[in-house]
């Protein structure tokens, strides 16, 4: 995969890249590189740094320090309408006094395109994104999720060479954001060009994305595949901000592993057997008592508390539980099992 | 502290006001007739009443040797009132009118804007006050405050003089057809003093227009590869206008009815205003008067169609 990636060109990289906002540093020292092509994620809690990043490339912001290259071309300081990049907004920020063919052709008026080529390429483009005859409407006769599109249309009518995307699924609701994220994966592979996906949504970074990188005050906590993220999290922070996990530390480690090293152990890769398991090659074993049972309809979620203290979440596919059987299970003495090469030692003081 | 939550709260007491609210509640159209019936009052009764009895006395005319009023409906005051004199009197005025509204909105726009956009909070307070700060003090004080600053012994005289740039002064004022003696008797001072009064009423429209239109929209214009320009043109004045024209509907309309600053400024031309005044005072001409009022009302009528056939409620 990674070496798949680093054969293209660098299409977006952003090169020490540090903003502040009077005191407060929103980047520190940034450096990233996005291939051609590449639907990449920026993950990460609010605050965290990723849509500033994304507002770096596209011109609103500019670098206290360091530098923004596209296609490796210096672009600090280049006004965002002369960079070859286009943005769908979180509030999709269509013009409300124009209908959506002025609003989807909105570019080409700029680029001095003929009347009949912007209405002919409007029309494909309304086709592409499933709504065609909408030419006429305006945007507040539409809902969010055709709104979303519309945004899409506008941004990528253009053919720009980077697509930015801040949080467009953001507004809308479970069903429509899952359609659409399937929708938005099937369009970037259809046009090719680099994606740019903000997102505080880790499942939504992590299906859809090729690569991503994981932010946190200011800073990039780790780049890589989504299962790179998800399976070898460098620091707690990502084991934690990336789906959930068991971090455990100190003495509870010790226990466990005979050192005080903090690990993560996910809650899905973890076992729950009789107490009288006996130990078994390359898996480690705890002892505890099941305190809580949540029924999640697909799953069950177990709180074990460790003997000698310390807790677990463990997670099971609920294959031949019912609701009634779980809960019995509530203070019952169990062995929760995983194997050694599911645990990740994390990074000191992250 | 859990024991003095734990007692149950008691259901709130039943009292006179709670079974009017609740009355009010099951009576939705009562409830809207109350909210409404002052206002409603109010607008007919005065409103209305006096335009249409304006309106009615436009319809009679003076008996000009007894000086009467001739409660009869004829079109006689309208025949007087479209004279050669009275024309002039409504063109210089509506010109009048046009430019002070023009010159406010090119001032109060940018004002207004980086009020919206950029100022700080703070900032934005204290812009807000300077503009409507002079509001807080008398009009006629402003006005004659004017007239000392304009004129030949005036400060801005004096500062030409002090600087050797007289003549510019001076090439100002020999601009025939709005020159003058000196500013305060000029056109071009009564113009001065007019936008310097009126323009609060543009900055405060226009700042509220442009404080509705979202950051986003300017900077989508200009990602999809719009500069400034294109995306003042395209994005923000459309949006904006609507808040121009409820501005211009202030400057415009206080401009044609005002009789106090041609009066004080200028060379004594007669405007709309001053001839209502000398018409339904001196003259005892009621009709007369009444009907050079119904003239900025249908001028404001056709400028409100003109505006709206230019889209700028398009964007309401």
């Amino acid at each position: 995969m990674i070496s798949q990636t680093s054969d293209r060109p660098i299409a977006v990289s952003l090169q020490g890249v540090s903003k502040l906002f009077g005191a407060v540093k929103a980047l520190d020292n940034i450096n990233l590189d996005i291939y051609d092509g590449e639907f990449f994620s920026m993950l990460g809690p609010s605050g965290s740094g990723k849509t500033t990043s994304l507002r770096l490339v596209a011109g609103f912001e500019q670098p206290s320090s360091g530098r923004v290259l596209l296609y490796g071309q210096d672009v600090t300081g280049v006004p965002p309408f002369d960079r070859d990049v286009n943005t769908v907004f979180q509030d999709y920020a269509l013009f409300p006094h124009m209908t959506i063919e002025q609003n989807v052709g909105y570019g080409l008026m700029i680029r001095k395109l003929p009347k009949p080529e912007i209405t002919r390429r409007v029309g494909a483009m309304l086709e592409m994104v499933r709504l065609p005859g909408y030419e006429k409407r305006k945007p507040s006769q539409l809902s969010g999720g055709q709104r979303q599109r519309i945004a899409l249309a506008r941004a990528l009518i253009n053919h720009p060479r980077v697509l930015l995307l801040d949080e467009p699924l953001g507004a809308l609701d479970l069903k429509l954001r899952q359609q659409m994220q399937i929708e938005l994966k099937a369009i970037q592979r259809e046009v090719g060009i680099t994606f740019i996906f903000v997102t505080h949504d880790q499942e939504e970074a992590l299906t859809m994305s090729d690569r991503m990188a994981v932010f946190s005050q200011g800073k990039i906590e780790q780049i890589g595949t989504p299962t790179e993220i998800y399976e070898r999290p460098r620091t707690a922070f990502v084991a934690g901000f990336v789906g959930t996990t068991n971090i455990l530390s100190g003495h509870v480690a010790q226990r466990i592993t005979e050192s005080q090293a903090a690990f993560s152990i996910r809650p899905e890769k973890i076992r729950l057997m009789p107490p009288d398991t006996p130990p078994q090659a390359n898996s480690i074993r705890v002892g505890g008592t099941i305190r809580d049972v949540v029924y999640l309809g697909m799953t069950t979620r177990y709180l074990i508390e460790i003997d000698g203290g310390g807790d677990l979440q463990v997670i099971a596919q609920n294959t031949d539980t019912d609701s009634s059987a779980a809960q019995a299970t509530r203070g019952q003495r169990v062995m929760a099992v995983w194997p050694s090469s599911a645990m990740r030692l994390l990074d000191e003081g992250a | 502290m859990e024991e003095e939550l734990s007692p149950s709260i008691p259901p709130p007491r039943q009292s006179l006001m709670r079974r009017i609210s609740a009355w009010f509640y099951r009576h939705p159209n009562l409830s809207l007739g109350a909210l409404l019936g002052v206002p409603m009052l109010w607008m007919v009764v005065v409103y209305l009443g006096s335009l249409s009895s304006l309106l009615i006395q436009s319809f009679f005319r003076l008996d000009e040797f007894s000086g009467r009023v001739i409660r009869e409906f004829g079109l006689r005051t309208y025949e007087q009132l479209f004279t050669a004199a009275h024309t002039d009197i409504m063109i210089r005025t509506t010109l009048m009118a046009l430019a002070v509204t023009f010159a406010c909105a090119v001032i109060a726009f940018p004002l207004a804007y980086y009020m919206a956009r950029y100022a700080s909070f703070r900032m934005k307070t204290i812009l807000y006050l300077a503009v409507l700060l002079p509001l807080w003090s008398s009009y006629l004080v402003r006005v004659y405050t004017w007239k000392i600053i304009l004129s030949q012994e005036g400060i801005i005289s004096w500062f030409f003089d002090t600087l050797g740039i007289r003549f510019i002064l001076d090439g100002i004022l020999s601009i025939p057809g709005i020159g003058g003696t000196s500013l305060s008797f000029s056109f071009i001072g009564m113009f001065l003093v007019f936008v310097y009064i009126w323009l609060p009423y543009m900055v405060i429209p226009i700042n509220a227009a442009l404080e509705r239109v979202p950051k986003s929209l300017i900077e989508a214009s200009s990602d999809l590869g719009g500069r400034p320009g294109y995306t003042f043109r395209r994005v923000i004045l459309p949006l904006a206008f609507p808040g121009v024209v409820a501005g211009s509907i202030f400057t415009f309309s206080l401009t044609l009815g005002d009789y106090i600053i041609p009066q004080v400024i200028g060379n004594s031309s007669p405007f709309i205003g001053i001839t209502v005044f000398t018409y339904q005072g001196t003259a005892g001409n009621i009709p007369l008067a009444a009907a050079f009022t119904v003239v900025p009302v249908v001028i404001m009528l056709v400028y409100l169609l003109i505006a709206r056939r230019l889209g700028a409620f398009d964007a309401l």
